[in-house]
């Protein structure tokens, strides 16, 4: 089981003293955040791409590419990117030159993500994002796994004996998730390609949410892929903790009350019982988190969001220090236990090599996408 | 198969006049629709208890356990009552609010009886100017008879009282034959219905 930590890099006034961060304050606590996480034993860290108010983190690579210089093990990983209003030649060779600075310590959560006025923004239309997300996802995959690509689709120019560069580190692409919350066409994406499948989690009924999984599982496997347990699931999750759990609910509540995301409406106590959220003492977070695998089955990552709605850093910190002693082992050690010995780990770089390796193949390509965004030799076969 | 009819009711005050008004409707509903042989059943759904669920929906983005069942409820709908006070010349802002979260394909050819209650005779064309549009955008098929109900149709002179009872009558029978006249309605599993990978590449395509 990978644990992690999510932010969306929010700037939000603190409720309870009325100040907000300045943009480079919050930036460079986000930087702070992500050394905390490799101190205090988390496995990945993320960030979500923004590009409108009030949030700060636009460029990921540069952000990850700061932190993968002063730390060792953590893995980078995209909270999300947007796979929809980003270049696919540019998502390529960022993130290709990530991982070669990293050694590998990177993989990236895609989503559709924006919101309609930024789409213009990037001389996308909102409109099409599913189909931004299925083109632009298939001309990376290729990008990354052919040396020489001739490509031509919809919604860029055609490439015409284009190599991506850098090439990916050992020949290795860094592994995908895909997220979305609610459509069905992203999990479908996610399982075509065997790649993983992310939910937030963090503002949804669980009953939603095990139909999302459960709907990703099941195609992963008509896909091919192995059986349904085997396909790799990612959920979020946001917890606020204090060794005494009155504590915590006392402290957290003014900026509960009016968060952006979910302030003046259902009462916190609502909140916690309709969602993951999870406000109280260690052991609290640690039923919680467990109880997700009831929800989803044994599944792979578990991000938490820590730091939004205006919680200064110090306290940010103070959490990260109580996952790390007292939460980030037991969940460790109780996610191993029943977990069938077939249901795999979280791909990393170093699994994906040896799994190259071993079967002297390149990963699972994907012929039909392939065939279906060329104007080469198919056309009239598959239409 | 048992047909569903669910009836909304917007009364903001308990006991309120709308929901006298609906029960009304769906029992005639009830009634005009066992005389076609068809069996059915009714679930009334009043807005005021929902109130918060409704507001906590719009603010959150997702509804809670138990008012999305009540929104699953009105999707399944065969046919629905929708009645809701005159306030300002319209339906409630919490009856619009149950509506909004409901989205834009809830009643797309659904039969929907229309109805109204008020303190005056004077807000009688709400049904008409009001209720009726919104449902037209919402592509319901509304029965031809809305019911509207002042204070004085509830008042004890039997030539008002049998007046009203005889619009419920009406109109209920006219909804009852849409019923009838359709299909049990399937409601389509969002999972079922998602297109496979290759018709999404295959969509595009096209384009």
């Amino acid at each position: 089981m990978q644990l992690g930590v999510f932010s969306v890099g929010d700037v939000t006034p603190d409720p309870t003293t009325g100040r907000t961060p300045t943009q480079h304050e919050r930036i460079k606590a986000l930087m702070a955040i992500g050394k905390k996480a490799e101190e205090v034993g988390f496995d990945v860290f993320a960030l979500g791409e923004h590009h409108d108010h009030p949030f700060v983190p636009s460029a990921l690579t540069t952000m990850h590419a700061y932190l993968a210089a002063q730390t060792e093990r953590l893995v980078f990983s995209t909270s999300i990117a947007h796979i929809t209003t980003n270049d696919p030649v540019h998502i390529a060779e960022q993130y290709a030159m990530l991982q070669h600075l990293s050694d590998g310590r990177v993989d990236l959560m895609f989503g559709r993500g924006n919101t309609g006025p930024v789409y213009p923004w990037f001389g996308k239309d909102i409109r099409d994002g599913i189909q931004l997300a299925i083109e632009n996802y298939d001309l990376l995959h290729r990008l990354w796994r052919t040396d020489v690509v001739n490509w031509q689709g919809k919604f860029r120019t055609p490439l015409q004996g284009f190599t991506s560069t850098p090439r990916p580190l050992d020949g290795v692409p860094p592994f995908v998730w895909h997220g979305s919350i609610r459509s069905p066409e992203i999990a479908e994406q996610a399982a075509y390609y065997g790649n993983g499948f992310f939910h937030n989690n963090i503002f949804w009924p669980s009953s939603h949410v095990r139909r999302m999984v459960g709907f990703y599982r099941q195609r992963w496997e008509e896909y091919g892929h192995g059986p349904a347990d085997t396909a790799v699931v990612g959920l979020g999750g946001q917890v606020f903790v204090r060794p005494n759990s009155q504590d915590a609910v006392r402290e957290f509540r003014p900026y509960f009350d009016v968060a952006p995301v979910y302030g003046h409406g259902p009462s916190l106590e609502e909140y916690m019982r309709e969602t993951p959220l999870t406000v109280g003492s260690p052991q609290q977070v640690i039923e919680r988190t467990l109880s997700f695998r009831e929800v989803v089955g044994d599944y792979q990552r578990q991000m938490f969001l820590l730091d939004h709605a205006g919680l200064p850093l110090t306290t940010v910190l103070e959490q990260m220090d109580l996952l790390g002693e007292h939460v980030l082992p037991v969940l460790r050690e109780e996610f191993a236990k029943g977990r069938p010995a077939h249901v795999p780990d979280a791909p990393t770089h170093a699994s994906l090599l040896a799994r190259k390796e071993a079967e002297g193949l390149p990963e699972r390509p994907a012929h039909e996408s392939r065939a279906a965004l060329t104007h080469d030799e198919d056309e009239e076969v598959s239409a | 198969m048992t047909r569903r009819i669910v009836v909304v009711s917007g009364g903001l005050s308990e006991t309120s006049a709308t929901r006298r008004l609906a029960d009304a409707l769906g029992e005639a509903t009830l009634a005009a629709l066992r005389e076609r042989g068809v069996a059915a059943e009714v679930t009334t759904l009043d807005l005021r208890p929902r109130a918060h669920d409704i507001t906590n929906a719009m603010l959150t983005g997702f509804a809670g356990t138990s008012l999305q069942g009540d929104l699953d409820a009105v999707l399944a709908a065969d046919g629905v009552v929708a009645a809701s006070p005159v306030y300002s010349g319209s339906y409630t802002g919490l009856f619009k609010g149950f509506v909004d979260l409901l989205g834009q394909a809830a009643f797309d050819g659904t039969p929907v009886l229309l109805a109204a209650t008020a303190g005056t005779a004077r807000h009688s064309l709400a049904l008409e100017h009001a209720m009726r549009p919104l449902f037209s955008y919402l592509r319901a098929l509304t029965v031809p008879t809305g019911v509207f109900a002042a204070s004085e149709d509830w008042g004890g002179d039997g030539e008002a009282a049998g007046a009203l009872a005889s619009r419920v009558e009406r109109a209920a029978r006219e909804l009852a034959d849409l019923v009838a006249a359709r299909d049990p309605k399937q409601v389509v599993d969002e999972f079922d219905a998602a297109p496979s990978f290759t018709q999404l590449l295959g969509d595009l395509r096209r384009g």
